[in-house]
């Protein structure tokens, strides 16, 4: 195998324009790997596990490039390489560059902004949003990997100033009716949402529309906010902001474990609340505060039902309605052998691994994961799959130098391919989330992986049966319907809410055939 | 603090968007006025550099 590399210095990309360069080259043929990054710290230990090492990639800084080969043949190496500049250009001539390059820039052109958007690398967020905030605006910080006292400071700052910082790691948000990051398109409304989780705030919204209602604000704070080195500042900030909106008549929160310190502090606020309060927080064990107004829900479509009835609404979530008949439980069964016993679930949401992995605990099933709720059920990156498995795609592992999950399917691709043929293996679990900024066709990007997988079984280790979520709305532009024809039409068993999806995967390696609720018909 | 200070919660959007071009194509698609930066790393690459001057500055 032979690899070569090339530094350019002083040239910065994005992560998307990278990714059309990669994309580019990588179709050469005898071409095994190539990466197109920045020189950042991170990136460079990437570069060297894929046995690219050099000392001027160490020398190199974040607005430097990098570009490495590893292909069969030398000449194959030298080639690409020699075609590099083409593709580049090829790249920019696509992508309408704009002369603004700065903070400074952006607010001379626009002196009426009163929101920055931050997608550039974590380490460079601090100096830019600390402009950004000192100016007057909020901001949306969907950069991840930002230093959690960078985190603070800004937030520290931001409660000074009256601002808001969403983020870092901010997938999701929907302001006056304007959605950010990934955010679905729902109607607006008088249900407000607050929440550290991306997907947990997407699936939330999702479900209080398709009950025929509306959210007010849907504020995401990001995943680290709350820790107890943040402090829950910008949920706090959001829950007064929410309190003191006359739009938003019932308040959610939709959360991941929170700080203990930090989890303290945020009920004792939701206690006061003036306005009804439906909180959610995953991984926690029975909430403390029986008998106080805090109405808790296990589950996120739990969440979306109790603030739905909150409002007054009779409607229930699409999510809870009784379903359409479908195959039971045990004619199921009956296509699998006796030595399928495992569910593998690969998931593009994070918060949906870690909700599912807690329904399966609860139910005792020991589950392992890339992000385990038990550390002793930690499933390192390099390891297969074993047992019960469910794996975060969207984890620092699977996202370094590469895109999201919910922007880019082929990592997700080829592992739904592996586990299909596992003869151990009786239920794929995946989720599937649409929304703005996310992939044209999640269920597309990796439906023939499905069918392939599918088909690749050996007819003597028993049918396969895939369950998915799907997480969207009819006016978001992949179109919902489309994305679940395209599922059922290939005997994908489809649910709204990761939840009764996860549960019926329970009911169906438990062999209980109680219930009588099947997946979503059409 | 002042839960009826100004922010974007009460008024429309106007968005200086520093990065991926997409987010500012999704809101200009939803009627948000935005302005789009190419954003590009000051001089050197140096996040703790480029902190230490503007604390300086």
């Amino acid at each position: 195998m032979a690899t070569g590399y090339v530094v350019r210095p002083n040239r910065y990309f994005d992560s998307v324009f990278l990714m059309g360069v990669n994309q580019r080259l990588a179709r050469v043929e005898g071409v095994r790997q190539t990466a197109v990054l920045m020189a950042s710290e991170q990136n460079k230990r990437l570069l060297s596990e894929i046995g690219v090492d050099g000392a001027d990639i160490r020398a190199a800084d974040a607005d430097d490039l990098v570009v490495a080969v590893v292909a069969e043949d030398p000449a194959i190496v030298s080639s690409v390489l020699a075609g590099l500049d083409e593709a580049l250009t090829t790249a920019m001539s696509v992508t309408a560059t704009s002369d603004l390059h700065t903070l400074e820039d952006g607010l001379r052109a626009k002196p009426s902004a009163n929101m920055a958007l931050l997608t550039i690398p974590g380490g460079f967020v601090y100096p830019e949003a600390r402009k950004a905030l000192e100016a007057g605006l909020d901001l949306f910080v969907f950069s991840s990997n930002v230093p959690v006292e960078d985190e603070r400071r800004l937030k520290e700052l931001a409660r000074d100033r009256h601002r808001l910082v969403m983020g870092p790691d901010c997938g999701t948000s929907i302001v006056n009716g304007v959605g950010l990051g990934f955010a679905n398109a729902v109607r607006r409304g008088t249900i407000g949402a607050i929440g550290p989780s991306g997907t947990g705030l997407q699936e939330f919204t999702c479900l209080v529309h398709h009950a025929g209602l509306g959210i007010s604000h849907a504020i995401g704070t990001g995943s680290h906010d709350l820790s107890d080195e943040v402090g829950g500042i910008t949920s706090l900030m959001a829950l007064d902001k929410l309190e003191a909106d006359p739009r938003t008549e019932v308040i959610a929160i939709i959360a991941k474990p929170a700080g203990p310190a930090t989890r303290a502090r945020l009920v004792e606020r939701l206690e006061a609340c003036g306005k009804p309060v439906v909180a959610c927080v995953l991984g926690s064990t029975a909430p403390g505060s029986a008998g106080g107004k805090i109405v808790w829900a296990k589950t996120i479509d739990a969440a979306a039902e109790a603030a739905v009835r909150l409002r007054g609404n009779r409607e229930t979530p699409a999510a809870t309605k009784p379903l359409p008949a479908l195959p039971s439980t045990a004619q199921i069964r009956a296509t699998w052998t006796p030595s399928q016993k495992n569910m593998r679930g690969l998931f593009a949401g994070g918060t949906l691994c870690y909700q599912s992995q807690q329904i399966l605990r609860e139910a005792g099933m020991v589950v392992h994961s890339n992000a385990p709720l038990d550390p002793a059920d930690l499933l390192g990156p390099y390891e297969v799959s074993r047992g019960h498995t469910l794996i975060d795609m969207g984890d620092e592992f699977h996202t370094l130098g590469r895109l999201h999950p919910m922007i880019d399917g082929s990592l997700r691709r080829q592992r739904i391919v592996a586990e299909s043929v596992d003869p151990s293996v009786g239920i794929l679990l995946l989720d599937f989330i649409l929304g703005r900024n996310a992939s044209p066709s999640p269920v597309g990007d990796v439906l023939d992986a499905v069918v392939e997988g599918q088909r690749a079984r050996s007819k003597s280790d028993g049918r396969l049966t895939v369950i998915a979520s799907i997480c969207g709305t009819e006016d978001d532009p992949q179109d919902l319907k489309q994305q679940e024809d395209l599922l059922r039409q290939a005997g994908v068993l489809v649910f709204h809410s990761n939840a009764r999806a996860t549960s019926f995967c329970l009911e169906l390696l438990s062999g209980d055939e109680g219930g009588g609720d099947g997946p979503e018909g059409g | 603090m002042d839960p009826k200070a100004d922010n974007a919660l009460d008024h429309p959007l106007v968005v200086v968007n520093l990065g991926l071009k997409g987010f500012a194509e999704s809101l200009e698609r939803q009627g948000v006025e935005v302005v789009q930066v190419d954003w590009i790393p000051p001089a050197g690459g140096d996040a703790e550099m480029q902190e230490l001057l503007d604390e300086l500055l």
